[in-house]
């Protein structure tokens, strides 16, 4: 009997579940699967989630990304385990944790999908930390393949002529390399498309954040979450857009028809950082039951922020600016303005502030930016400390203190 | 007459107070959490009963805070030490608008508001760093009591250096300043000055407003409060019993709830 019934309960608080859940589970599903198939039959290629993997497409890549498997390995609460792995073979526990994931997977073969595809080529792009540039370079020398490597300039102020024609040069240094790898001839017009594939798929993830604006909010935080595996691993396929589209068809109806995402939508949170894996049920239950609601994020945002400046006429210069003026590769003057803007386009009352452990480039500077805003928007604001996908460097008691401090600021 | 409990279950020791009607504290107590918060809950309340020489009956509304706070079946109420420790310190001294806790288990500092509102606050990352456990080890290691420390620290005639603030390091610093027969005093006198250096961090993350109370068991220790004060540059205020604010804050909630219930 008892079989099958789920061992975890929704919250009472939550409204109905999105019945594009479904259809996304079904698409990363079967990437994975494909990736069986895929050794072999089709060259493979690793690459970082900020890697311009629009050049890798024309070249028929199946793309993997150890960053969006360390997430899926954080929220199957794998990673103090694989982590582990890798520490046994001499990795600091400071180390970022999807890249101790990723080499704790190299050394144990242990994954939650069965198996990963043997790369072909490594791809890292500088523009979101320079661990993926040492993380990917010891996989290289592991699996004695070649690494592409694309160096981003950080942006001070203002992005620079030479910083594009550099980057510009860089993506075109790599065509002739990928050529000889995948035995394809590249194919300009084909490229073209699937940068403008990309643009779009990126854009429609931005009208999907933006119904978040409607009050009650049709979609949580934690639902973006999920639902950013496509354009993070499918960018530039046929089939991530098609899955947005989908998507926002059905955010605008549950919008026109004032369904929330949950029940009694009292207070509008921001969420900074990249997502708490293992924490993702447990949160979106202790928010929703106090009415709160994360309608928007910085890491959601990031997706959707700069891709758009992609243009499908100039392929390789609006990649170059797309790709070196993420969030994460960007001054902190922007930071903050950019969670101003958030703030007040999606009315947040609140701000929930994820220092994560791994990841050094986006949680420095978090307790300036939150003076700042505090000082500037008078919202209540908190810092949680905690990891991406180790749940060793996480204290619940001391997260809810603050947690619940944050609360009664909030409801005064 | 009506009369309000707080009790405030922390790492080390649990307190509670009893207010009347007017928020005047009519008895208090300190006891060790041991083992059991339930248990020392109930101790601790016994005993502020006694001391205020009323009956159990006679307490209408009890709210409870500190990390034991979930596991006192006695409470109507429960809220975070952190808008506990504000409105305690904001009822005894109405000037301050910066509060620096210094407890067993963490330490935080809060910027209060004029009605004794949490404004903004931060507190010590996920170790012992900057917390009373750190001296009680430092204490235990040098063989002196908690109580001992801040006037020898006082009368330190030099510092020892401790570069480190992590517990572990710093203890394996002292165990080489004690080889070398360095003074007792003037190692906790370094010991003092880790503790403030950390503490004071946090200070300056939120800001310095209005004027600045103690709180917590380390507000006890003069050494720490004056290294405290010098830092800042700016005197700070410390209650007779500074261990208590907490639970005078538990109790001050619970004395505002029963008049919302009402």
């Amino acid at each position: 009997m008892g079989k099958k019934r789920r061992l975890r309960k929704e919250s009472a608080s939550l409204g109905p579940p999105l019945t594009s859940n479904r259809s996304l589970k079904e698409l990363m599903a079967t990437h994975y699967l494909l990736s069986r198939y895929a050794q072999g039959a089709m060259p493979v290629a690793w690459v970082t989630s900020g890697a311009p993997v629009e050049i890798l497409r024309p070249f028929d890549f199946y793309t993997f990304y150890p960053e969006n498997h360390g997430a899926l390995c954080g929220a199957q609460k794998m990673g103090p385990e694989l982590c582990a792995e890798a520490e046994e073979h001499g990795y600091h526990q400071d180390l970022c944790s999807y890249a101790r994931i990723d080499l704790g997977h190299y050394f144990s073969g242990k994954t939650p999908v069965g198996r990963l595809p043997k790369p072909d080529l490594l791809f890292a792009a500088n523009n979101i930390c320079q661990t993926v540039v040492y993380w990917y370079k010891a996989l290289a020398e592991y699996w004695k393949i070649p690494l592409i490597l694309f160096d981003t300039p950080y942006n001070f102020g203002e992005i620079s002529e030479v910083d594009i024609s550099y980057m510009v040069r860089q993506l075109e240094e790599m065509i002739p390399l990928l050529e000889q790898i995948s035995k394809i001839r590249f194919r300009y017009k084909r490229f073209r498309k699937i940068v403008g594939i990309a643009r779009e798929a990126s854009l429609t993830w931005g009208e999907v954040l933006s119904t978040m604006k409607a009050r009650p909010s049709p979609m949580t935080i934690f639902d973006a979450f999920i639902h950013l595996a496509p354009i993070v691993s499918l960018r530039g396929l046929p089939a991530a857009l098609e899955h947005y589209q989908g998507l926002l068809a059905e955010l605008k109806d549950r919008v026109a028809q004032g369904v929330g995402a949950i029940k009694n939508e009292r207070w509008r949170l921001m969420w900074d950082n990249i997502a708490i894996w293992y924490k993702m049920r447990d949160f979106s239950n202790l928010f929703a039951e106090r009415g709160m609601n994360f309608v928007t994020a910085t890491y959601t945002n990031a997706w959707t922020e700069t891709i758009g400046y992609l243009d499908e006429t100039k392929p390789f210069e609006s990649m170059a600016k797309a790709y070196s003026l993420v969030i994460l590769n960007n001054n902190l003057d922007h930071r903050l303005q950019l969670m101003e803007r958030l703030i007040q386009e999606f009315q947040v009352d609140g701000l929930v502030i994820h220092s994560a452990r791994s990841c050094k480039p986006y949680s420095v500077g978090q307790y300036d930016l939150r003076r700042l805003i505090t000082e500037r928007l008078q919202i209540p604001t908190v810092v949680i400390e905690a990891d991406i996908t180790d749940s060793r460097a996480y204290s619940e008691e001391q997260a809810m203190v603050r947690l619940e401090a944050f609360f009664e600021t909030l409801e005064g | 007459m009506n009369y309000f409990g707080g009790i405030d279950v922390g790492a080390i020791s649990t307190e509670a107070v009893i207010i009347d009607e007017g928020d005047e504290i009519s008895g208090y107590s300190i006891v060790e959490t041991g083992a059991n918060s339930t248990d020392a809950a109930d101790e601790a309340f016994g005993k502020a009963l006694l001391a205020a020489g009323i009956h159990r009956d006679a307490v209408s509304f009890i709210g409870a805070t500190g990390y034991g706070r979930v596991s006192v079946p006695l409470a109507n109420k429960t809220v975070t030490e952190i808008s506990c420790h504000a409105l305690g310190a904001k009822y005894l001294f109405p000037d301050i608008g910066t509060v620096i806790d210094i407890g067993g288990q963490d330490s935080k500092v809060i910027c209060v508001g004029d009605s004794g509102k949490v404004l903004d606050f931060t507190m010590n990352d996920k170790c012992a760093a900057g917390t009373g456990r750190f001296l009680e080890v430092m204490a235990s290691k040098l063989r002196v009591s908690l109580e001992e420390m801040g006037g020898l620290s006082l009368h330190a005639k030099a510092e020892a250096h401790i570069s480190s603030v992590c517990t572990v390091f710093a203890e394996s610093e002292v165990v080489s300043l004690v080889a070398k027969n360095h003074p007792k005093e003037e190692i906790i006198k370094g010991l003092s000055r880790a503790i403030t250096n950390r503490v004071s961090g946090m200070v300056k993350a939120v800001g310095v407003y209005g004027e600045v109370t103690m709180s917590g068991g380390v507000a006890k220790n003069r050494g720490v409060v004056t290294l405290m004060e010098e830092q800042l540059g700016k005197p700070i205020r410390v209650y007779t019993e500074p261990q208590i604010v907490g639970a005078l804050g538990a109790a001050l909630f619970a004395r505002r709830q029963s008049r919302a219930v009402k």
